[in-house]
Parts: C-alpha cells; structure tokens; sequence
C-alpha cells in the first residue's frame, strides 16, 4: 500500500469512545507512561506504534485494568469510556474487562475445545438463556472471527491444536463472543506468519465496522495497512497522534519522521 | 597392614600423581601450559585416577570376597561327624569365627605369640580359659575340630590379607608408572578425565538401581520361603490376621489392607483439599510479601520427623477425640474407647502430607502460563473463576500425579501409625476405632524374640513385598500421569 492510497483514506469522524486525560503510570519508581492525552474515537482502528519499552503496550493494557493484576502497577489520571471514569471506585473491573475485550502477543487458547474456548466468556456472564443461544451466539462469533469454515467440523478438538493463525483467529472469535465495545490487541500478529498476519489484518478491517479498536504493532506497514488514526509513543510520552495517512507522510514532530523512515527504534 | 594404611598409601599416592603428572605435563611443553592438548590438571588427575581407581576397586571387591571364599574353605573341613546332634553347620562355623577372633585377641594382648597361636592345640591348654580372659566367652570347651578349623581360618585370612596389600599395590604403583608415562604434552588427559567422570556418574546411577534390585530381590527370596510354610490363599484371601508363635496361626492381609487404605483415605481427605486450596492462595492471591513468609513456613511441616506427628497424634489429636466421642465426653457419646483410632492417625497423617501435596501442587500451578490467565481475566472472568475454570483444568493432571505421590507415601507411612491407630487387625467401618496397617504389623513380626525361620516371621516378607508393589504402582501411574499430559501447554 502507498502513500497516496494512505492519504485518500477515508476517515468519518465518529462519537469518541474512549478519552484520557493526562495519565501516568508508575512500575514501582519507574515513571512508565508521562501525562498521555488520547480520544479514540468510535468504529475507526487506532494503531499505537513507537519503539519498545515506550510504553504502548502499558498503555494499552491500562484501557481495561488488566494492569490491576500487577502489584507494583500504579496509574494516575483519568480514563473515560463512554464518558464514565473507569478508574472510578464504583467500577467493576471484571464487568469492564467484558466491554473492552482484549487479544494478547501470542495465540492463547485455552486447553479446552473450540467451542468451549469460545463459550467462555458467554458462560461466565451468563449471555446465553440455553443451549441454542450458546450455540448461536459460538456460531455468530466464529463467524466474525473469519475461522468458522475451517473448524465448523471440529468443534469439541482442542483448542491449542489449531495453527497459530488460527489460535490467534480463534481469541478473537472468543474476545468477540462477550460483546465487547471496545476490542484491544496487544502485537496480535507478532507470533504469526505472513499468511496468517495477512488474514488476521483482513479480520480487524472488518471488525472496524462494530468495534472501537486499539492495535498495538511493531510494524508500521501494518499500522499504516490496517489503522486509520497512529498514535506514536516514545520513551513513555505521546509524541504525536493524527490521522494515520498523516503521520506517516507528513509528520510534524521530528522525532515521529525519525522512527517511521528508521532512524531510531 | 591394615585396611586403612593401604587406604592412606592409596590416596597419598594419588595425591603425588596429581602434582607430578601435572609437573610432567608442563615440562614436557616447555612451561608454556598453551602448548598442553588439555589444561595441566587434567594431566595431574589423570594420573592421580589411574593409580587410585583400579586399586581402590579391587581392594573392594577383595574386601568383600575373602571372608565367603575363607568360609567355603573352612566349611568343607570340618567332617560331618564333627557337627554335634541338634546342631547345625552353620552354628559351628559361627564357633570357629569366635575362637579365630579370639586367638587374634590374645596375640595382639600378648598372651600368646604368633607361633603358639598357630600350634596350640586344646589337648596341652585350655582354650576356653584363656579366651576367656580376652574377653571372647565359649559355650562350652573348644573341640579339637573347630580349634583347627579356627586356626586354618586365621592362617587364610592373613595370607589373603598380604596378598590383597600386594596386588593393590602393585596396582597403584603400575598404574601410576603407566599413567605417568604417558603424560606428554600431546597426550588428551581431558577426554581421558572426561570419560572417567562419566564412569563415576554412570557407577553411581547403578549403584541406585542395583540396590533396588537387591531389596526386591532379597524380600522375593523371603517370601518365596514363607509361602513354602503358609498357604497364599489364606495370606491373599483369609480373613483374619492372628499370628501366634507356638504355630497355626492365621495370616491374611486383607484386614491389614483394609486398615491402611482406610487410614490413607482419611489422611488425603485431610491433605487434598487443605493442601491444594492453600497451593492455589499461595500462588494465585497471596502477595510476594506473603508468599516468600507463608511458603518455607508450610515446608518446615514437611521436615518434621514422622515421629513426632506420631507424639502429637498420642497426646494430642488421639485425646481430644476421645474427649469428644469417648464415654464422658463433651458428645455424651460412647463410639470410641480409647484414644487410637483411625480418625486420630488418618488426620495427623493429613497434615503431614499437607506440605506435600502444596508444594508439588505449587510447582504446577506455577507452570501454567500466565497468558492462560492474562487471557481468561482479559474476558471479563474474575479471578476464581479463572482459577476454576482454566488455571486447575490445565494443571490438572500434575495434582492427580501430586496426589499419588501423596497417597503413596501414605500407604508407606508407619511411625503414625504405630502410635496413633492402634495394634487390632479388623474390618470395620467405623473411623473411631483401632485398627492397624501393613508397616505396623511388618515391625512388629520382625522385631521380637522369635525364630526367624518361622512362617510368623516371614509373613513380614510378604507384607512388605505387597506394600513396595503397591507403592511402586501409584508411582508408575502417578508419573505416566503427568509426563503424558505435561507437553499440553507450551
């Protein structure tokens, strides 16, 4: 994909989803992430690039508190979603978790079969009044998960016999199934190969069309293929953040054009 | 010269190797140790195995092989007349040790001389007399035979002493000759060492196995003798266990059998749940701080000698039962009627195996990847449910191997027992009574003032035979367990 193509994009701005407002984030005396200001807005993909260690992926993980689950973790500032603080004490983080769904590095199945692995998340909140609602709402996600062709057959064999591509097809098909708003992904095609990454980016694109997604990435061709706003991180700061053809043609901060033309990673 | 002179000149010897092949090996290279195929010790140890390896190996087995081939030898010269009537060959060999060991005695306290030990005969001295006076006592008077039979005795095993000194020698000095002549500096002292290190890790690894085999084998043999004498059908399906010395006793291992899986149920009941919950606190909830305080704390229980869980289950547990469902007790009950009984030593052999099942079960929660938790708590499932629902479902089958392990140690377990269970072989299915297990009956038919040849005694062989394939198959089954569901996760 070119430049041009990039640049004749088409961005609808939509409703924002999700606001930040000055955040930081502290590992024990390591100052993680540095007053972050973000709106990600709505049906659009959002692509968090910058070099490693810049705090992207703590970010990220800062939209559904999965950063609770670490004892040094703090983090200050507010995030809204929908308006709503979700740092706020009334929140439950289990019940947020089900709204912003997340897809992790690496595929991880659970050690159960396919429909179970997918069912999990229905079963737990209780979204389904019976066995054919399960069945449907299983069927439903596989669908949006682009996999259910090829396990429509084997639905009760394990999980983690898949192929990698399709393990990571299979998470979000199980990330979906909870009907989340907002759906993270955490490097989701760093453990796959070309063919399987280029289905899975298929996928995103078309989840667009329900979801609010946030995709951390290492590579900028996919930032620049799947994304229509980048934010770019460097050293726990947001440097830039803008339409993607924009950053990735015409980037105001010196340090962004550094990174996307090589110079510093 | 004794043993450990040869011992001393062994390992002075190879001490000398060390430093002169190491010597040798650096002149031989000008010095300069870079021109040295191998680093200089290894030239050094070279040596020094070469010459202590092979002795000390021989010295060994020599050690271990003269007194049977002396024994043989003396055995066959003692004529058949000369075993008295109500005696047994084996009872006047045991005579000739001790008049031989005697006449020792009385040389080394100069009593007699070397000559007069060799030529004394019990027709111009009284034997038992002077033996007497060193301390060995007799029976009754030393018989012509045995006194040269003790004599040739001595004679043999002090010529096969000085032949044993010689030939180890010689080994040493011919294997350090050797080595130390082909220490040169394009000699590979590494490899040569590297592969004596692996004889040593391959002899000791065998020595393991080998002493298994010997433990099987040793009670096969037993048992083997006991079936001659009892039936295995009243051993395998009798049902009652009362031995009784004067013969015609009743031997069955089942109501043995019921009394230690009854008694090892009890106990995993105790250790599985405790045990597991607190492995799941532990390595899901509990914080660093509380972790790194908690954990050592819980495996101090698994040091404790098993004795002293069996004190506390004699004062403690067994009494405060007793005060709960003896007569008088705070139930107004009368279902027990002492303090021991299989509830008193299935619950303290529970907390026993406690720290057992948490820390193995600790080990493998720990190795359930954390993605697998990253991604059930990512759906929005708290932090039980994930516990249930992904975490113990993958970990599963290391705990079903945990809780073999356990329930093998349970099964072996003895001194708990002994002092909380009680000495009555019966069924029944009453917790609060006294009943007894395989170990404690094992102890208590080989320990006791009987004859050993008696099929009251050999029963222990049996007992133990059954215990150990018991055991060895919860093993079995426990490690197949987990090796074949291990790889489930990468």
């Amino acid at each position: 994909m070119n430049d041009m193509t990039l640049m004749e994009k088409t961005v609808d701005t939509q409703k924002i989803k999700i606001a930040a407002k000055d955040v930081n984030v502290y590992y024990g005396d390591s100052h993680a992430i540095k007053d972050v200001n973000v709106e990600i807005e709505d049906k659009t993909v959002t692509a968090f690039i910058g070099p490693s260690g810049c705090g992207k992926s703590t970010f990220l993980r800062c939209l559904n508190r999965m950063n609770d689950t670490i004892d040094i973790c703090k983090v200050k500032g507010d995030i809204l979603l929908d308006g709503e603080d979700i740092y706020d004490k009334r929140v439950d983080p289990v019940q947020l978790r089900a709204k912003v769904g997340m897809v992790f590095q690496k595929p991880n199945p659970f050690p159960k079969s396919i429909y179970d692995n997918v069912a999990y998340g229905p079963r737990i909140h209780g979204l389904a009044k019976n066995k054919a609602e399960l069945d449907e709402i299983v069927e439903k996600s596989l669908r949006r998960g682009a996999i259910w062709d090829e396990v429509k057959d084997r639905l009760d064999a394990p999980g983690t016999g898949l192929s990698g591509g399709q393990q990571q097809r299979l998470c979000i098909a199980r990330a979906v199934a909870t009907e989340p708003e907002v759906l993270l992904m955490d490097e989701p095609c760093s453990a796959l190969d070309p063919i399987a990454t280029a289905q899975v980016e298929e996928l995103i694109d078309e989840l667009r069309s329900r979801y609010s997604v946030v995709i951390v990435t290492h590579s900028m061709q996919q930032a620049a293929r799947v994304s229509q706003k980048t934010a770019f991180f460097h050293l726990g700061n947001l440097v830039e953040f803008g339409l993607t053809g924009q950053i990735f043609t015409n980037p105001e901060d010196p340090r962004t054009e550094s990174y996307i033309t090589g110079r510093i990673g | 010269m004794p043993t450990i002179w040869l011992v001393a000149l062994l390992l002075a010897l190879a001490a000398a190797g060390f430093y002169w092949g190491r010597a040798r090996a650096l002149r031989t290279a000008g010095g300069d140790a870079k021109d040295l195929h191998s680093l200089p010790s290894y030239y050094g140890y070279h040596v020094a195995l070469t010459s202590f390896v092979p002795a000390i190996a021989v010295l060994a087995i020599w050690l271990l092989a003269q007194p049977l081939f002396i024994e043989n030898r003396v055995s066959g010269m003692i004529p058949a007349a000369a075993v008295p009537e109500n005696s047994t060959l084996g009872l006047v060999m045991s005579d000739v040790r001790r008049v031989a060991e005697g006449l020792d005695l009385a040389v080394e306290q100069g009593l007699l001389t070397r000559a007069e030990a060799r030529d004394l005969s019990s027709g111009s001295q009284d034997v038992r007399a002077l033996l007497g006076e060193v301390g060995v006592a007799l029976g009754n008077d030393v018989r012509p035979e045995v006194l040269t039979a003790a004599q040739a005795f001595r004679n043999l095993s002090n010529t096969g002493k000085t032949a044993m000194s010689v030939v180890v020698a010689l080994l040493a000095f011919g294997g350090f000759a050797w080595a130390y002549s082909k220490t040169h500096k394009d000699f590979r002292a590494r490899n040569v060492v590297e592969r004596g290190v692996l004889a040593l890790l391959i002899l000791a690894a065998s020595l393991a196995i080998l002493t298994t085999v010997g433990i099987v084998l040793s009670m096969l043999f037993e048992t083997k003798n006991f079936f001659g004498l009892h039936s295995w059908t009243d051993f395998f399906f009798g049902s009652t266990w009362a031995p009784n010395f004067r013969g015609d006793s009743e031997l069955s291992i089942l109501p043995l059998l019921w009394g230690t899986l009854y008694i090892s149920f009890i106990a995993l009941l105790v250790a599985v749940p405790v045990g597991l919950f607190a492995a799941i606190y532990l390595s899901e909830y509990a914080s660093n701080a509380v972790r790194s305080f908690a954990k050592p704390l819980l495996e101090i229980l698994a040091g404790i000698p098993t004795i002293v869980y069996g004190l506390f289950a004699l004062l403690t547990v067994g009494p405060a039962l007793a005060g709960l469902f003896a007569k008088g007790g705070l139930l107004g009950v009368e279902w027990m009627a002492g303090a021991t009984s299989v509830l008193t030593a299935g619950l303290v052999m529970g907390i026993m195996l406690i720290p057992f099942v948490s820390s193995l079960s600790d080990d493998i929660i720990n190795a359930v990847p954390q993605a697998m938790r990253d991604g059930s708590l990512g759906l929005g499932a708290t932090k039980s449910e994930t516990v249930r629902q992904v975490v113990m479902p993958a970990a599963l089958p290391g705990i079903v191997g945990a809780v073999l392990l356990a329930a093998s140690r349970a099964i072996g377990e003895t001194m708990i027992v002994v002092m909380g269970a009680g000495a009555i072989a019966k069924f029944s299915g009453n917790p609060l009574e006294s009943m007894t297990t395989i170990t404690t009956r094992i102890v208590s038919q080989l320990t006791g003032d009987t004859d050993f040849a008696s099929p009251e005694t050999l029963v222990a062989f049996a007992l133990g035979l059954t215990l150990f394939v018991l055991t060895l198959g919860l093993n079995v089954l426990a490690l197949y367990i987990v090796r074949k569901y291990r790889e489930q996760y990468e």
